[in-house]
C-alpha cells in the first residue's frame, strides 16, 4: 500500500469508529424485532420531521450491544429483564415506561387443517408442535402458560425466536406454533387462535431514553404512548397497558 | 524473524501486514478467553446439556465428513478430469453454499426435504419418512454447507497431479476405476485429508442452516453451536464457556492434522 | 505377429499421418525434431489418445478403428510404456510398482509380488525392491519403470526418450540393458532424439518430421542415403562395430585410434561424422593417426554438400563442400587418401 493510500484508509477507519451516536440529527432506536412493523410505520407517518434509524433484533442481543457501547438513543425491549440489564449499566438513562403488552396465540396453517381450537388440543399425538427455546422470553412465557394450563406437549423443535417458530408454521413443517399475537397477525400465511390462558402472563414492552436529557428521544417516546402511537400498536395486535 | 532462504531478509512491510492479518484472527480469540468465567467453566462444560450438545456435534460432524468423502471425492474427480457441457456452471452450483447465507441454505433445504418439499413430500407420503427436526437433517445441513471445502481442495489436487502416472497405470492394465482407487486417491491423499479436516471443522461450527432446517431439540438436533447461541440469550458466561469448548476442540484437531499430514502438501514430487 | 498402424490424428497445428509396421522381435526407433509428433505417436499406439481415422491393430486384434467404432483402451492392449520421466507410483514401494500391473489384472498379492521380485532379479535390481521411488536415482527409476512395464508381458514395448532423464553413467548402463533385451520377442518402439541410440539399438529407423514419416529403413540404408536434410544431419553418420582395447579400436581388417572415452575394453561401437573425414589425393603431410587409402564407390551431390561413399576397407560416407571436391578433381573409382583425427571418433559400449 502506498503511503497516501494508507493514510486515507487509516483516516477513514478513525472517522468511522469515532462518529458519535447521533449522525446529524437522526435518532437511533434499538427495538425488539416484534416492533419492526409498528416502529417503521410510526416513523413514516411522522409529521415532526424527526427521522429515525432503527436496529431491530432480539431484546437480549440489543441489550448486550448497548451495554457494550452501541450508539443507541432509544431502547424498546420486549423483555423486562433485558431492560433492567441496560438500565443498571447506564448512568443517565431515563425511567422506562410500559407502552404496550402482548399475548400468546396458537399459530396454525391457514384454514387450520388440523382443527386446532384450544391450547388443550395441542397434546394430540402426531401433531407437530414448535415452541420457542426456554432461553428466550417467548419460550419462558410458553412454558409458564402450558404448565399452569396443565397441558403436556413434546415439541419437535425449540426455535431461537418467535419469527423462526412462525416460519416453521408458514412452511408447513409443524402443525402448531406458540407465538406472540403480533407475529401471527403480521403473517398472511397463518391463522391464529387467541389464548385466554396467556392473560395471566404480563408480557410488557418497555421503552427508555438512554440519555434522559435527550429531547428527541423523549419526543419519540411521547409519540409512542400518545394517541397515534397507541392506535398503530392496537392495529398491529398489541394490547395497551 | 528469519526467512527460510538464507539470502533473503523478510521485508518489514510484509511482516507488519502479515502480523495485522494474524491479529484479525487472534484478538477475538484472546478476548474470548479473557471473558470466559473460568471459575464456573468446569461445571458448565460438564453439565449434561453441554456434554449432550458436544457429543451430538461430534457425531454429526464426523458422519458428515465421512459422507462428504464418499461422494465429494468422486465429484472432485469428475470436475477435475472429465469434460462435459456446463461444467463451469455445475462447479459453481456445487460450491455455491459456501457463499450462501446459511439461513437461506436452511430454507432451501426445507423447500427440498421439508413436509412440503419436492423430495420431502413424496418421502413422507411413500415411506412415512420425515427429515426436518431429526439427526439426519443436521447431517444434511452440515453436508450442504461444508462439503464444498472438500470438493474444491481435492479437485485442485487432482488437477495438479501428474497425469502420466495415471497413464502409466492404464497401460499396465488398470481400468479407469482401479486407477482412480489405487493411483488417483493415494496421489491426492494429503489434499483429501486436508479437505476432510476443513469440512469437518466447518460442519462442527455449522449453525444457521442447521437451526433453520433441523430445528433445535436437545439430544436430536441441538448441536454445540446452537446451544451456544441459545445460551447467549440467557447466560453470557455459559455461551462463552461453550464457545471456548468449540474453539479448543477445533484448534486441537486442526493443529494435530496440520502437524501430521499437511507438511507433505508442499513437497514437490 | 505384427503391430500395424496406419492412422491420421489432428493435433492442433500438426496433423499426425503415420504408417508403420513393427514385427515381433523387432526394434523400431522413431527419430525426429522436437514437436514432430514422436511422443504423440507412442501415446496413440498405447491407446492413451485416439486416432481420427485409420487402423491400429496387433495381428488380427483391432485396437483402434473409428470406422467400426472399435476402441480398446490402454488397459485392453498388451502394451508396455516406459515414460520419459518414468511415472512411478510414489506411494508404492519398488516391488509394488512392479507388481501393480499384475494386481490390476487380478493376480493375488503374494503371487504378484513373487513375480515382480523375479523380474527385478532378472534386471539385477532386487536390491531396490523395498525402496521408495523418490529415493531412486534416474537410472534405478528407469530400471524399475522397465521392469514394471515388462511384468504384464506386453506384446509391444514403447519407450519414450528412455535416456533423456539419465546422467551419463546411467545412460551407458541403460543402453546396455536395452541392448541385452533385444530380440526378446517384443515388438519395441523407441522414441529418441539421439541418432546414435537409434543406430545402435534399432533394427529399423523411422524419421518423423512435422507429423509425417519422411523416411523409414535400416540404419545402413539411412546412413547411406538420408532422404531429408534432417535425416542427413542426424543420421548421416558412420557407425562402426569393433573391439576396443584402450585407445585402439580393432575393426577386423584395420584399426583406428579413438579419442578419450569411458568405455571398458570389449565390444564397442564407434561413430565417425562424415564431415570430420578429410580426403586427399596424396598421402597427407603431418601425422594424423588414422590414415588409409580407399577408392570412391559413389558420389551424391546435394545442394550444399557432396557426399562421397568410400569402398573398403572402411566403407563410410564422407561429406565435403562442392568447392573442396572440385579442387581435388576426383571421380568415381579414383583412389583417395582418407584421414580422421582420433578425437573425432567417439565410441560407445556395445
Amino acid at each position: 500500500m502506498s503511503r497516501p493510500v494508507s493514510i486515507v484508509v487509516a483516516a477513514a477507519l478513525v472517522a468511522a469508529c469515532s462518529s458519535g451516536p447521533r449522525g446529524g440529527d437522526t435518532l437511533v432506536v434499538f427495538a425488539a424485532s416484534s416492533l419492526n412493523d409498528v416502529f417503521t410505520a410510526l416513523a413514516t407517518d411522522s409529521e415532526s420531521g424527526v427521522s429515525a434509524d432503527f436496529s431491530f433484533a432480539g431484546s437480549s442481543t440489543l441489550a448486550t450491544q448497548i451495554v457494550n457501547g452501541a450508539p443507541a438513543n432509544v431502547f424498546a425491549s420486549a423483555d423486562e429483564r433485558q431492560m433492567e440489564v441496560v438500565i443498571s449499566a447506564s448512568t443517565n438513562a431515563g425511567a422506562p415506561v410500559v407502552f404496550a403488552t402482548n399475548s400468546l396465540v396458537l399459530a396454525v396453517e391457514r384454514g387450520n387443517p388440523r382443527g386446532v381450537h384450544a391450547l388443550a388440543d395441542i397434546d394430540e399425538p402426531g401433531l407437530l408442535v414448535a415452541l420457542a427455546a426456554q432461553q428466550v422470553p417467548l419460550g419462558q412465557y410458553s412454558r409458564e402458560m402450558l404448565a399452569s394450563a396443565q397441558v403436556e406437549v413434546t415439541p419437535v423443535t425449540l426455535e431461537p425466536d418467535a419469527r423462526s417458530v412462525l416460519a416453521k408454521v408458514e412452511m408447513g413443517e409443524v402443525d402448531v406454533g406458540i407465538v406472540y399475537r403480533t407475529d401471527a397477525m403480521s403473517s398472511d400465511e397463518v391463522d391464529f387462535i387467541d389464548l385466554d390462558e396467556s392473560r395471566m402472563l404480563s408480557i410488557d414492552y418497555y421503552v427508555v431514553a438512554l440519555d434522559r436529557s435527550d429531547d428527541e428521544a423523549q419526543a419519540f417516546i411521547d409519540r409512542l404512548v400518545g394517541t397515534d402511537g397507541q392506535q398503530v400498536l392496537l392495529n398491529a395486535g398489541f394490547g395497551l397497558p | 524473524m528469519t526467512s527460510r532462504r538464507a539470502n533473503g531478509r523478510t521485508p518489514i512491510v510484509i511482516v507488519v501486514l502479515g502480523a495485522v492479518a494474524c491479529l484479525v484472527f487472534a484478538l477475538p480469540l484472546v478476548a474470548l478467553l479473557v471473558r470466559v468465567p473460568w471459575r464456573s467453566v468446569g461445571s458448565i462444560l460438564t453439565s449434561a446439556a453441554a456434554l449432550e450438545a458436544l457429543w451430538l456435534s461430534i457425531v454429526t460432524s464426523v458422519v458428515t465428513t465421512l459422507l462428504a468423502l464418499g461422494i465429494g471425492v468422486p465429484l472432485a474427480w469428475l470436475l477435475a478430469r472429465t469434460h462435459f457441457f456446463g461444467k463451469t456452471f455445475v462447479r459453481a452450483v456445487c460450491t455455491l453454499s459456501m457463499v450462501l447465507p446459511p439461513v437461506v441454505a436452511g430454507v432451501a433445504l426445507l423447500a427440498t426435504y421439508g413436509r412440503r418439499g419436492i423430495i420431502g413430500s413424496p418421502l413422507e407420503a411413500v415411506f412415512g419418512l420425515r427429515l426436518p427436526f431429526t439427526m439426519p437433517a443436521v447431517v444434511i445441513a452440515q453436508l450442504f454447507v461444508a462439503m464444498p471445502f472438500l470438493v474444491l481442495t481435492v479437485e485442485s489436487a487432482f488437477n495438479s497431479a501428474d497425469q502420466t502416472v495415471e497413464d502409466a497405470a492404464r497401460t499396465l492394465g488398470a481400468s479407469a476405476l482401479y486407477t482412480f482407487v489405487h493411483v488417483n486417491l493415494p496421489q491426492a491423499r494429503s489434499s483429501i485429508i486436508a479437505g476432510a479436516v476443513l469440512t469437518w471443522a466447518r460442519a462442527l461450527g455449522e449453525f444457521g442452516a442447521t437451526i433453520t432446517f433441523a430445528g433445535n431439540f436437545p439430544g436430536t438436533t441441538r448441536t454445540l453451536p446452537i446451544a451456544t447461541y441459545l445460551s447467549l440469550e440467557s447466560d453470557l458466561g455459559e455461551a462463552l464457556a461453550m464457545s471456548m469448548m468449540l474453539v479448543v476442540v477445533s484448534l486441537t484437531v486442526l493443529i494435530a492434522m496440520r502437524a501430521r499430514f499437511l507438511p507433505t502438501l508442499g513437497e514437490s514430487r | 505377429m505384427t503391430l500395424s498402424a496406419e492412422f491420421v490424428r489432428r493435433l492442433g497445428a500438426v496433423t499426425l499421418d503415420v504408417t508403420v509396421h513393427v514385427d515381433r522381435g523387432e526394434t523400431l526407433a522413431i527419430v525426429g525434431p522436437n514437436g514432430a509428433g514422436k511422443t504423440s505417436t507412442l501415446r496413440t499406439l498405447a491407446g492413451l489418445e485416439r486416432i481420427d481415422s485409420g487402423l491400429v491393430s496387433w495381428s488380427n486384434e483391432v485396437w483402434d478403428d473409428p470406422s467400426s467404432q472399435t476402441f480398446r483402451g490402454p488397459d485392453e492392449r498388451a502394451v508396455g510404456f516406459v515414460f520419459q520421466q518414468f511415472a512411478l507410483f510414489d506411494h508404492l514401494s519398488v516391488l509394488d510398482n512392479v507388481a501393480f500391473g499384475l494386481r490390476a489384472r487380478g493376480v493375488r498379492r503374494i503371487e504378484a509380488r513373487r513375480r515382480a521380485s523375479e523380474l527385478l532379479d532378472q534386471l539385477s535390481a532386487h536390491a531396490l525392491a523395498h525402496r521408495a521411488p523418490v529415493t531412486l536415482s534416474g537410472g534405478e527409476a528407469q530400471k524399475v519403470a522397465l521392469a514394471r512395464s515388462l511384468a504384464v508381458s506386453p506384446h509391444v514395448l514403447l519407450l519414450d526418450e528412455p535416456f533423456a532423464a539419465l546422467d551419463a553413467t546411467s545412460r551407458t548402463d541403460a543402453r546396455r540393458l536395452l541392448q541385452e533385451q533385444r530380440g526378446d520377442g517384443l515388438a519395441r518402439i523407441l522414441v529418441t532424439h539421439d541418432a546414435v541410440d537409434a543406430l545402435t539399438l534399432a533394427d529399423r529407423i523411422l524419421v518423423m518430421e512435422n507429423g509425417r514419416v519422411t523416411q523409414i529403413g535400416t540404419p545402413d540404408e539411412l546412413v547411406a542415403m538420408p532422404r531429408t536434410m534432417f535425416a542427413a544431419e542426424i543420421l548421416g553418420l558412420n557407425p562402426l562395430r569393433g573391439r576396443l582395447a584402450g585407445q585402439v579400436l580393432d575393426l577386423g581388417n584395420m584399426t583406428l585410434t579413438v579419442g578419450a572415452h569411458e568405455c571398458s575394453d570389449g565390444a564397442a561401437l564407434a561413430v565417425i561424422r562424415p564431415r570430420s573425414v578429410s580426403l586427399h589425393v596424396a598421402q597427407p603431410e603431418g601425422s594424423p593417426r588414422n590414415v588409409w587409402t580407399s577408392s570412391i564407390a559413389g558420389v551424391d551431390r546435394s545442394v550444399d554438400r557432396v557426399r562421397v561413399r568410400l569402398a573398403g576397407p572402411l566403407p563410410i560416407a564422407v561429406e565435403v563442400t562442392h568447392g573442396g571436391f572440385e579442387a581435388l578433381g576426383l571421380r568415381e573409382g579414383d583412389t583417395v587418401w582418407a584421414s580422421v583425427k582420433a578425437s573425432e571418433i567417439s565410441v560407445r559400449q556395445g
